[in-house]
């Protein structure tokens, strides 16, 4: 009690401390005068009388120490001198704290961005209730695209009654396309994405609506009432964020359909399960109208508590294998099997790591940030020994005076954290709106606490690192020859040189690993960029489109026949085609084999992409017929149709022979004679090898396409083109939405885009790397020049040209940069194997990497070197001398 | 001088001012100061100056408390006097002192008999 009450008025005291100053004066003052009156009274005159008065009184200041002591808080005003007095130090030296700041927040900004995506990417939990116990099922082997990802709903169901490890299994079906539905009712038909979930999707995940409610039992059935949900972006987009939707009808592709509800806005399907994908509306998923459908459903589960992911699946291991893939035959078995993920691991484990190569590249960042800056202070503390030596002289602490350096490098890197902190936030917010960088969780990337705190941690620990080191020189040096010394050339000891070499070399080396390790993912990029496609995406255009054909197969061959002929029509066209699916977005699977195969007896085919087509189609998006024809639109043969394989396909199939004329099976029934061979198309991404694909015709009957995506070859730009097309699309189907007409090169793209990202950001840490390099290179080269300039001076004198003393310091640059580039090759080296599984067809020690690498950190340090050396050469002998 | 001055043990002088205090009313700090010399018989060498420390101690400790008025020859000063936590703290100390300064005779008289 009581020593709270006398902490409290300390705590006051501290806040008082003028008015309290005056009055201790005062008291004081008066003290003085009392005792040297009874002085003078004793017989003592005055100034004698004086005199003793203040020995009795043993000292004022230190009296007005000890009271202030007593009083208040002298270890914080002691800290806010010495803040007081940085800051001005650090203002009077402001091209110093600029350039210092500006380093600082360059090396925190970075970093903090970088934290922030792998905090929301590895480390944060997915946003829902007990985000450990989602589980995402797939099959084992996922070569087949998503068909061989996903189950049939009878699979579903069977697994969901079976099970005892999962307190709910549910899915979503995953073969939603982009655009997929049209909002009508209100003029033109607005293009939205629709994505059909089980009816207890939600409720297993943990998602509530923030307005209305989840879907109900009834709603899943046949012919139950046709609802949706709305997503939240597209909640504030359409219907300007108003909550009295919820309960009205909208019309879909011309139906009318009930709002159940809006969900929240922190779930977002997309960054979850589709990386880069939007969907605006959910409706509940009629399981009993799937069943023909194939594997058409993406399976998520939710764990009972206490059981662990190796129970669950060694009991998936177990009734997988029993389920059917059709109740209706059970003949056809079913060949399941399982792959139990955690969602998190699902979602960001491929890309932990690219993460942690990220996390490490821009941790080496802020090295050389410490680095830069260490070596900076230490130029800054030689200039000031003098300073130093003074205030310990007039009776300084040596402790107090590293304090106040720490205190300066702290309010250095804190004012660089904070500046950091707003590039970091800049670049943090506008990587939230790429939605063409196909990287999960993207769009809830943010500056949270935890990002926060990392940069507070950051900031203390960058200032120890760069702060220390001028510290400890400075508290361990002998400051006697510093004051007596008056010349500026015995400012810095040989020692103080030394370190500072060594600071150069390690940056040097860091940069160069930084480089190299940039160097090989920007190769691996190109690579990836250089990869034969099977198809050309440039200068052709992709528009989904949408037509009344009434389930009619003939009908339908007649409208697409139609529009193509249109389309084809238009100026700057030069070919066109339909195919239901485009390489590189979505994909299915079906099952192709030579008549007569017996895949008991012979084992199982790859699942194989289909892609059905019209005439037209593989010139338009710039595939390469490699024997026989294109389709016509008269193949609509419904016992024999026609098909086209792939490369892969005729090797396998019919290896050594002509696959041309063959016959094959379409799903274990339908026979198709083999009219063409194309090359492989990478149907994914261009890292991934092609697999089995083959092309069925548009008009035949037998084989339902699931969407029709109009494809142009033209040299002009889509945009050009987007309002004819619209028009011919509309002139034969007015209730065509307004879709994008998209560059396929977007598609290509966007599959490759998470790597870019990561080259991207790799390489501008290196080139910031190297920036900083640079400058530390320049920083130590022109202090030496300027701490010998009275020794170039003497040289020149006796005779020294302008081109040796050029050469003499270059070779200095040269020597440090040469230890340096040998330390960080053989950094990396060793490093680059880590990277390895980052590569793409790259090996980790390509020579042409390290010796570009090599090339650009010397081309780079000369140049830094050259200033000085430059600058060196123009030294005037009679000049120098005289000034020293 | 025979015998050196005596340097006060550290939390003595507080103990001091409050007694000065308690016996002699409101003073200022000169008058605190020249009455502990005076009583110690001019033994305990007081540098004058460390009592605004022990002071402003007492005072937050709401022990004594003090305001500004004119000394006898007319000059403005600050005056202290004990509060009724101050005497209760008096009380305590004193008696604690009592009994530690008993105890060190004691322990000194048994050394001396035994040294004997």
């Amino acid at each position: 009690m009581d020593s709270i009450r006398r902490m409290l008025r300390r705590v006051l005291s501290f806040f008082r401390k003028s008015q309290l100053d005056a009055d201790l004066e005062a008291e004081i003052a008066s003290h003085i005068e009392q005792a040297t009156e009874d002085n003078i009274e004793r017989g003592l005159t005055p100034l004698e009388a004086r005199r003793q008065a203040l020995v009795h009184f043993g000292g004022i200041d230190l009296a007005k120490d000890k009271q202030r002591e007593a009083r208040g808080l002298m270890k914080l005003d002691i800290l806010l001198q010495d803040l007081r007095y940085t800051t001005r130090t650090l203002r009077r030296d402001r091209a110093f704290t600029l350039v210092a700041v500006l380093i600082l927040a360059l090396g925190i900004g970075a970093n903090i961005a970088v934290f922030s995506v792998v905090n929301t990417l590895l480390l944060r939990p997915l946003p829902f209730p007990h985000p450990e116990q989602l589980v995402r099922i797939h099959q084992k082997d996922p070569k087949g695209g998503e068909s061989s990802m996903t189950y049939s709903t009878d699979a579903m169901l069977a697994f969901q009654q079976q099970n005892w490890s999962f307190q709910q299994v549910t899915g979503y079906f995953a073969f939603s396309t982009p655009d997929n539905v049209k909002l009508t009712g209100n003029g033109q038909p607005q293009p939205a994405t629709g994505m059909s979930v089980a009816g207890d999707f939600f409720s297993t995940l943990g998602v509530t609506p923030i307005f209305g409610r989840n879907f109900t039992p009834e709603e899943s059935v046949k012919n139950g009432r046709p609802v949706v949900l709305l997503s939240y972006p597209f909640w504030k987009r359409q219907y300007g964020a108003n909550p009295a939707i919820v309960g009205q009808t909208i019309g879909l592709d011309g139906t009318q359909v009930t709002v159940v509800g809006v969900l929240p806005e922190t779930f977002d399907f997309g960054s979850i399960f589709a990386p880069g994908a939007r969907v605006d509306l959910f409706s509940p998923a009629i399981l009993s109208t799937m069943e023909d459908w194939g594997n058409t459903m993406a399976l998520v589960g939710r764990l009972k508590p206490g059981v662990t992911l190796g129970q669950a699946q060694a009991e998936a291991d177990s009734i997988f294998p029993r389920l059917l893939f059709n109740n209706k035959h059970p003949e056809w078995g079913g060949k399941y099997d399982a792959r139990l993920f955690g969602l998190k691991e699902y979602v960001s484990g491929k890309l932990r790591p690219s993460l942690i190569v990220l996390w490490c590249a821009v941790g080496m960042i802020l090295l050389i940030v410490c680095v830069n800056l260490s070596n900076l202070l230490l130029a800054r503390a030689a200039a000031r020994a003098k300073e130093f030596a003074m205030r310990t002289a007039l009776g300084a602490s040596r402790g107090r005076i590293v304090r106040q350096l720490l205190i300066e490098s702290l309010m250095l890197s804190l004012s660089g954290a904070v500046v950091g902190l707003c590039m970091a936030w800049a670049i943090v917010s506008w990587l939230a709106h790429q939605a063409s960088i196909a990287l999960p969780l993207l769009s809830s990337l943010r500056i949270d606490g935890a990002a926060l705190a990392w940069t507070l941690l950051i900031a203390v620990v960058a200032s120890l690192l760069f702060g220390l080191a001028p510290g400890i020189k400075l508290a361990t040096g002998d400051l006697q020859p510093v004051l007596k010394d008056s010349g500026s050339g015995t400012g810095e000891g040989r020692n103080h040189r030394r370190t500072r070499s060594v600071l150069v070399i390690s940056e040097i080396a860091l940069a160069c690993v930084l480089l190299v390790g940039a160097g090989l993912l920007l190769r691996s990029f190109l690579h990836v960029l250089d990869v034969d496609l099977g198809f050309e995406p440039s200068h052709s255009a992709a528009i989904s489109v949408s037509y009344e054909d009434g389930g009619d197969p003939v009908k339908r061959g007649v409208i697409l026949q139609q529009v193509l002929q249109r389309v084809d029509q238009i100026p700057g066209i030069e070919t066109a085609g339909i195919s239901d699916e485009l390489p590189m977005s979505t994909n299915r699977s079906w099952g192709i084999a030579p008549k007569g195969y017996d895949y008991k007896k012979q084992g199982l085919l790859p699942d194989t992409f289909v892609y059905v087509v019209t005439p037209g189609y593989l010139h338009a998006i710039g595939m390469r017929l490699v024997a026989g024809r294109d389709f016509t639109w008269d193949d609509t043969n419904k016992d024999l149709g026609a098909v086209i394989v792939n490369e892969t396909i005729a090797r396998h199939i019919w290896p050594g022979q002509d696959a041309v004329g063959k016959i094959a099976e379409i799903n274990g029934g339908q026979l198709a004679q083999v009219i063409g061979v194309v090359d492989d198309v990478h149907e994914t991404s261009a890292e991934t090898q092609a697999g089995w694909q083959m092309y069925l015709s548009q008009t035949a009957p037998q084989f339902g396409p699931v969407g029709a995506n109009l494809v142009v070859r033209t040299k002009l730009p889509p945009a050009a083109l987007a309002s004819a097309v619209m028009d011919v699309l509309r002139e034969i189907n007015p209730a065509q939405p307004a879709n994008e007409f998209k560059p396929i090169q977007l598609l290509v793209d966007h599959a490759s885009s998470p790597r870019r990202f990561f080259v991207m950001l790799v390489a501008s840490f290196a080139g910031l790397g190297l920036l900083l390099a640079a400058l530390g290179i320049y920083g130590v080269i022109s202090y030496s020049v300027t701490q010998r300039t009275r020794e170039i001076g003497i040289r020149m004198a006796l005779g020294a040209t302008m081109t040796q003393v050029r050469r003499d310091v270059l070779s200095k640059t040269f020597r440090l940069t040469l230890i340096g580039a040998i330390a960080g090759t053989a950094a990396s080296l060793f490093l680059a194997k880590v990277i390895a599984a980052l590569l793409f067809e790259t090996a980790p020690t390509d020579p042409l990497t390290f010796a570009a690498t090599i090339l650009l950190l010397g081309a780079v340090a000369l140049l830094a070197g050259y200033l000085p050396a430059r600058r060196a050469s123009r030294i005037n002998p009679t000049v120098a001398l005289r000034n020293n | 001088m025979g015998e050196s001055k005596l340097d006060l043990l550290q939390g003595t002088l507080d103990l001091m001012v409050l007694q000065t205090l308690a016996a002699m009313g409101a003073l200022h700090g000169y008058g605190i100061a020249r009455r502990i010399e005076q009583a110690s018989g001019d033994k305990v060498l007081l540098n004058q100056g460390t009592i605004y420390a022990s002071l402003v101690r007492l005072q937050q400790r709401g022990w004594i408390r003090a305001e500004w008025g004119t000394s006898d020859n007319n000059r403005k000063a600050k005056f202290y006097s004990i509060t009724r936590g101050g005497r209760k703290q008096l009380a305590k100390d004193a008696a604690y002192w009592q009994r530690l300064s008993d105890v060190m005779v004691r322990v000194l008289a048994m050394s001396a008999e035994e040294s004997m």
